[in-house]
């Protein structure tokens, strides 16, 4: 009758007993995996944050020497950043935050720390595998890092790695040694991802806590349960893809090179099949993180549950339908640009869905502007500014004007900056509590918001303009085209911006890591919030759960009148009220 | 009274969906991960064929009955496997055991074919770097080759698991290695159509 859980019943209680290695490197427990794959990617997060700092450095004064850095990197040439390694420095900002730190951080270290917790489970479907996903990461961390020290350096050819560019050796300085790890890395990368996404699908549709019907997951497991889907349908042709570019660049097959009857265009199909969706893979999680913390800090249930679950699952369908706007320019049949034109602008209807029941939430709302909500709705606001600037983008007309300008980098940037990054700082301090037991200030939090939102804006909105001036991305040099020379104010605007931007990202990180030591004990449920990972301890125990819950309702009962308190958890039993729901106040307390 | 579910869920430590386990579940995705696999080699192989004038003749470079014995091989593997997975639900173990040990011969059998046919080819002087059909060919024919080879080692180990009297309790994971193997098997079906007949 009650709820009695022995410790016997607790299948991983021994595992205080293993030794350090098993419980903090090798580990199987999802809790720890997704802390390391948090640590990890935020190191590639200042890492190719660094990279962006020296790219908007050569942008707003080309070719002068570099004080500190230049000597430790450019020091060859004269302190100065040499031509060729511009694009190298290109590919690998874009390479490292997108597959280092993007993707791990959301689906690696979120997805592997919130999905059991939040379905009621002890752990993942497959510990092992789920330990091995983190430990090909590892490797891939490396082979790429490696790129930098072999002859030629990294690749160069962009994190797209357009052929023939990535598929002749002898085209660039980095399409030697370093475009080979670069594909090697990213087969590693992609297997992490594809092992991660079997565990989570596994895990989410199988493991969940009784009573938790798929209805009343909160967002975010929708979020990255989609996200997995999209992965796991998606990687393996980008994994076949750097196969055959790796075959024509080692054994003499011609795939992508027309020289041999292949054909380059080929590969932007293969890749684009894989990346458009990965776009999606970057922000849906951001997207369903967005929605909890929105709904928690605004007091109010979720407006539109089930409208919100069907618009990720559109998005992720339209995701795989629309990769050819990439490629308007590319000498497509105009019929079927039309048609790319057409599934891409479908895209705008979920997500003006998702957008409007995001305000409808907040609407009436009794507003809490802490750190993560502030991050939160820094989402909303950006991923707007990038969703529309997106659909410039996806008509055809216009599109061959903007593609390739900083109008495309600006979009991207708005979208993966200002919408997936602001979802992670608003996760790393909505979830903090939880994975390490105590709290991240929260004025600091504000502090770092409102700089990070502010410097944001003025680096990338600015693109918009470059970029309908015509200014071409993933040039080193603009200052010789009439046309362009008038821009390097802007630039140089931009790049204080940027230095701003990065060192707002320094109180960050001592936030995090000063309140790992000194912030306040957090308690089981300092949000208030309803999902069940605030019903256990904070950090939660191994086993997750004292007792496995039991689920009555979903995630979002806000200011429910069945209680007395604003907030109703999902695995809180009541006695009469929960039957007869809200038609009739229940006898308040 | 509320705590029987979850008291229910621990005492069960293979929790399942449908009547379907979570290795189940994660091999079908797995399968379904495979199958985006191949379709991102066997449609740059159409997208290249159809678009180059002249595509070798198969007929003419390859042998088509050789290679028609091998998927026959592979055809039968597939029975055998269908025949153990029967014996199994049966618990008759050994028998399982025998007929996943045949299973296995048949696959490697079938690699051996494959290696053959690759070294004749190779003699008359078609490698992996002669023309857009070399390419395609050893590529497809090796991941196909390299996935068999995969499964020959996995239903290897499940026979000796059988054998052992390993599967007494539950026969899973007969069934998985089988999933998989029917997979390889289908997947060659496909290839041998695009490859050699058409």
């Amino acid at each position: 009758m009650a709820v009695a859980q022995p410790v016997d019943h607790m299948p991983l209680a021994h595992e205080k007993e293993l030794p350090f290695i098993r419980r903090y490197i090798f580990s199987t427990d999802h809790k720890v995996i997704g802390r390391q794959f948090l640590f990890s990617s935020l190191f590639f997060f200042f890492f190719g944050g660094l990279i962006a700092m020296l790219i908007r450095t050569q942008l707003a004064w080309p070719w002068r020497e570099v004080p500190v850095l230049g000597r430790i990197l450019y020091g060859a040439s004269g302190n100065i950043l040499s031509p060729e390694q511009y694009p190298a420095l290109v590919t690998m900002h874009g390479t490292i935050m997108i597959f280092f730190f993007i993707i791990p951080v959301l689906s690696g270290a979120f997805g592997n720390f919130l999905i059991p917790l939040m379905i009621g489970a002890r752990d993942m479907a497959f510990p092992r595998l789920n330990m091995l996903s983190y430990w090909v990461m590892v490797p891939a961390f490396f082979i790429m890092l490696a790129g930098f020290w072999v002859e030629g350096g990294t690749a160069a050819a962009g994190w797209t790695s357009y052929a023939p560019l990535s598929a002749l050796p002898e085209m660039l300085p980095g399409s030697g040694t370093g475009q080979n790890l670069w594909i090697l890395s990213l087969i590693l990368v992609g297997s992490a991802s594809i092992m991660g996404a079997i565990n989570y699908i596994t895990t989410i549709v199988i493991m969940r806590a009784p009573g938790m019907h798929m209805f009343r997951l909160p967002m975010t497991v929708w979020s990255l349960l989609i996200t997995a889907i999209l992965v796991l349908m998606g990687t393996p042709v980008l994994t076949s893809a750097l196969l055959l570019l790796l075959f024509d660049r080692t054994i003499g097959t011609s795939f992508f090179l027309p020289a041999g009857g292949g054909n380059p265009i080929l590969w932007q199909h293969l890749f684009w099949f894989y990346s458009h969706p990965a776009v999606y893979i970057m922000i849906l999680p951001a997207m369903g993180i967005a929605s909890d913390v929105i709904s928690c800090f605004a007091r109010k249930p979720l407006f539109g549950y089930k409208p919100m679950v069907f618009s990720i699952i559109g998005i992720a369908g339209l995701g795989f339908i629309v990769w050819g706007h990439h490629m308007f320019i590319s000498g497509m049949n105009p019929v079927l640009g039309i048609t790319f034109m057409t599934s891409t602008m479908m895209v705008a209807l979920p997500s003006a869905v998702k957008t409007f029941n995001w305000l409808a939430t907040l609407w009436g709302g009794q507003i809490q502007l802490t750190a993560p909500m502030l991050n939160a709705l820094a989402f909303v606001s950006t991923f707007v500014i990038g969703g529309l600037s997106g659909l410039f983008a996806a008509a055809t007309p216009v599109d061959i004007f903007l593609h390739d300008t900083y109008w495309i980098v600006g979009h991207i940037h708005y979208v993966l900056f200002g919408g997936s990054l602001f979802g992670v700082f608003a996760a790393v301090q909505y979830w903090y509590p939880k994975m390490f037991g105590r709290m991240m200030s929260d004025r600091w939090g504000r502090i770092h918001f409102i700089l990070t939102f502010v410097c944001f804006n003025l680096v990338f909105f600015p693109m918009f303009i470059l970029g309908a001036y015509g200014m071409p991305r993933r040039i080193a040099d603009y200052s010789g085209y009439t046309y362009l020379a008038p821009l390097q104010g802007i630039n140089q605007f931009m790049t204080l911006a940027a230095y701003l931007l990065a060192l707002a990202q320094v109180i960050l990180l001592v936030n995090f890591f000063v309140s790992l030591a000194r912030g306040k004990k957090a308690a089981e449920n300092p949000w208030q919030a309803n999902t069940l990972e605030w019903s256990t301890s904070s950090p939660p125990p191994r086993e997750n759960f004292h007792a496995l819950p039991v689920v009555y309702r979903g995630a979002y009962e806000y200011s429910s009148p069945a209680v007395a308190e604003d907030w109703l958890p999902q695995d809180r039993a009541l006695e009469q009220a929960e039957r007869q729901p809200a038609v009739e106040p229940a006898p308040a307390d | 009274m509320e705590a029987t579910p979850a008291r229910h869920a621990e005492q069960h430590p293979n929790p399942t969906w449908q009547g379907i386990p979570t290795p189940k579940l994660a091999v079908w995705l797995f399968l379904a991960s495979e199958v985006m696999f191949f379709t991102g080699l066997i449609v740059p192989y159409l997208s290249l064929r159809y678009s180059t004038p002249n595509w070798p003749v198969a007929g003419e470079l390859l042998s088509v009955p050789l290679v028609a014995f091998n998927t026959f091989l592979l055809i039968c593997s597939s029975v055998t496997m269908v025949l153990a997975h029967d014996a199994a639900e049966n618990s008759r173990l050994r028998r399982a055991g025998s007929l996943l040990a045949a299973t296995a011969l048949l696959g490697a059998a079938f690699v051996g074919v494959q290696a053959y046919e690759w070294a004749e080819l190779m003699r008359e002087g078609i490698t992996v770097s002669t023309h857009l059909f070399g390419n395609t060919f050893y590529t497809l024919t090796g991941f196909h080759g390299t996935h068999v080879a995969i499964g020959v080692i996995w239903v290897l180990r499940t026979a000796l698991k059988a054998l052992r009297g390993g599967y007494d309790h539950d026969h899973l994971g007969i069934e998985l290695a089988g999933l998989y193997w029917h997979f390889v098997d289908l997947v060659w079906i496909i290839l041998f159509t695009l490859i050699y007949l058409i």
